[in-house]
């Protein structure tokens, strides 16, 4: 049976790069966001929805993304799916706010 | 303008006063992410969701956890012996009581006692589960790759990465923690501390001898 993504107890891999990182705005949003939304008496979402989502994000994407860049979207995915927020709403949100900032998304 | 130095790259400090003030880190991330974040952020408050004052509240909550509160903990099991007794028995109603914490909403948290025989070592494997409520956010090597695969299989070589060596007789066990499970280990009290009160042994306490990968500094 071949392993998922994120189950990589065992595998070989280097040596461990032991440099502290200061969090940023971005990452206590997205961290805050999810805590909100998994609260057990808001019950939007458990943690363990949050790990499938996390768990079944596209391998490639798995490796490349930054810790809370797997966060937001694992949030988005589950937004979407408990009806909490509408695909092609958000899309156009990020669409508004890319303009408003002169970002490319 | 003062900076900060990231290694591979620097960010503008947000304010001289505040040097830990958060970095919003366009130069860091996707855009794309950073879009998500907002777009999600926004659309959520106007669902009635959550507030902003709710995000901000929580951010404050998340950052009030650091390692000072377990260091605490630790320094009182240590001189507590009825103390250590109830945390290793069921950790969450002691803390509770003892440090008026309200863990209520939080998962199960097994604390785990280092002796001359046995070395505990957390880790998550799967993911980056650690007791937030105790230690605050987990640092960033808690998360990689590499501790999550290596400690599993060879955790005297990740524990000499840390710059600690354990006598050859010692077990060492890797507790793998769980959405649902938390650990912290209750690091051996280092000798030459008899009759120090809790404050000075909490000094001795670092993150990474509650994690495991280190021991109590040497006074």
């Amino acid at each position: 049976m071949s392993k998922n993504v994120h189950d990589m107890g065992g595998d070989p891999a280097g040596l461990i790069d032991r440099a502290e990182h200061s969090r940023t705005l971005f990452d206590q949003r997205v961290d805050a966001m999810l805590r909100l939304l998994a609260h057990p008496q808001k019950g939007y979402f458990t943690v363990d929805a949050m790990r499938r989502s996390i768990e079944s994000l596209d391998p490639q994407a798995y490796h490349e993304l930054a810790y809370y860049e797997r966060w937001v979207r694992a949030v988005r995915q589950l937004a979407i799916e408990r009806g909490l927020v509408d695909e092609a709403a958000l899309e156009q949100r990020m669409a508004s706010i890319a303009a408003r900032r002169a970002v490319k998304p | 303008m003062s900076t900060h130095d990231h290694g591979d790259h620097v960010h503008p400090e947000h304010g001289a006063d505040d040097p830990h003030a958060p970095i919003d880190d366009f130069d860091h991330y996707r855009p794309e992410s950073l879009l998500m974040e907002q777009a999600l952020r926004e659309l959520l408050m106007e669902q009635g969701v959550f507030t902003a004052e709710d995000i901000q509240r929580q951010i404050d909550l998340t950052e009030s956890r650091t390692p000072a509160l377990g260091a605490r903990v630790i320094a009182r099991a240590w001189v507590d012996d009825a103390f250590r007794a109830a945390l290793l028995a069921d950790a969450k109603p002691a803390l509770g009581s003892a440090f008026e914490l309200d863990l209520a909403n939080t998962p199960e948290l097994t604390v785990l006692e280092n002796t001359q025989a046995v070395h505990h070592v957390v880790c998550c494997t799967l993911c980056s589960c650690y007791p937030r409520n105790i230690l605050g956010i987990p640092p960033a090597w808690y998360k990689s790759r590499e501790y999550r695969s290596r400690v599993v299989i060879e955790p005297r070589s990740v524990l000499k990465e840390f710059g600690t060596e354990l006598p050859a007789q010692r077990e060492i066990r890797v507790v793998d923690s769980t959405a649902d499970m938390r650990y912290l280990v209750i690091p051996l009290r280092p000798q030459g501390t008899e009759g120090w009160d809790e404050e000075r042994l909490a000094a001795l306490v670092t993150r990474d001898s509650m994690i495991g990968v280190a021991q109590a500094l040497v006074p």
